[in-house]
């Protein structure tokens, strides 16, 4: 393959997963904890592509469409508790969120 | 046809290089933006230097459909709720005790450093030459071919949560009237 090998690909994937799991613990915005999970199911995503290229087998590219479907369902039920949230003038503040814990 | 080879290659490092730093970049950007909408917009951009990495890997369905439903389709819904809401502005750094901002830090850091140690340890003389590929790898006819044959079940099962996801978010965002009168209690 032309270009840089398989390992900075998966360089790029580790950092987008670290950066995106640092924005879920820190922030307290519950838009801004999701939108650092897609960052994590990106880095996911580059990764699944990456080792597809490497041993030129389709599963990856197929899982990877897979997980793009489900964060676009996570996103959708997210989004919906955010919007709860707003209607029943909830502060948008994960941690004072704490009785949606199980 | 040598010097072509090396030509080509030089190019793919350079949007190589420049599709990985603006999605590093943007990566950093979305988790320190305090404003929720720059935030959402700086993951638009992070998005899209992810689809020009896949195109680089040969992924060329995938990365349509990470800009046709990621960048485009995702991301609205998100700006229309971060527009519904109204961005509140948020500290980035000072939310909770101090303890757990930097217990954070090194949890990510921890993650990264691993996952790097470990491919760099484990893998990196494998990783080094990659498997030829002919020139429909990736393109949607055979995605498609895939995803009717050997990934039958996994496409179906991925509509069953596509459908759950989406009764769950209209129950959700529903209006009951008992909901709004314990609201108002």
């Amino acid at each position: 393959m032309l270009g840089p090998s398989t390992l900075w690909y998966l360089g790029i994937a580790a950092f987008l997963f670290g950066i995106g799991a640092l924005g879920v613990l820190v922030r307290r915005n519950p838009l801004i904890v999701l939108l650092s999970l897609e960052i994590m199911l990106n880095g996911g995503n580059l990764a699944l592509i990456a080792f597809s290229r490497h041993v030129a087998n389709g599963a990856g590219q197929v899982f990877a469409l897979a997980v793009m479907a489900v964060a676009a369902s996570e996103v959708c039920v997210g989004l919906g508790l955010v919007v709860a949230l707003h209607r029943r003038h909830l502060a948008l503040d994960v941690d004072r969120l704490s009785e949606l814990r199980g | 046809m040598i010097a072509a080879y090396s030509a080509g290659g030089a190019l793919v490092w350079i949007v190589w290089v420049v599709a990985g730093l603006a999605c590093l970049a943007s990566g950093v950007a979305v988790v320190s933006f305090s404003n929720p909408f720059f935030s959402a917009l700086a993951l638009i951009g992070n998005l899209g230097s992810l689809a020009v990495l896949y195109l680089l890997l040969s992924a060329q369905f995938v990365a349509a459909a990470q800009v046709l439903v990621y960048a485009g389709a995702v991301m609205v819904m998100f700006l229309f709720v971060i527009a519904y809401v109204g961005p509140r502005a948020e500290t980035p750094w000072s939310g909770g005790p101090g303890w757990q901002t930097i217990g954070a830090v090194l949890a990510a850091a921890a993650i990264f450093l691993e996952i790097i140690v470990v491919i760099a340890l484990k893998a990196s003389n494998r990783l080094a030459h990659n498997d030829h590929v002919n020139g429909t790898f990736g393109s949607p006819g055979w995605i498609g071919r895939l995803f009717l044959t050997d990934h039958l079940l996994a496409f179906e099962i991925t509509s069953i949560v596509l459908l759950v996801a989406a009764v769950g978010g209209v129950i959700l965002g529903s209006h009951t009237k008992r909901a709004d009168e314990e609201a108002s209690v």
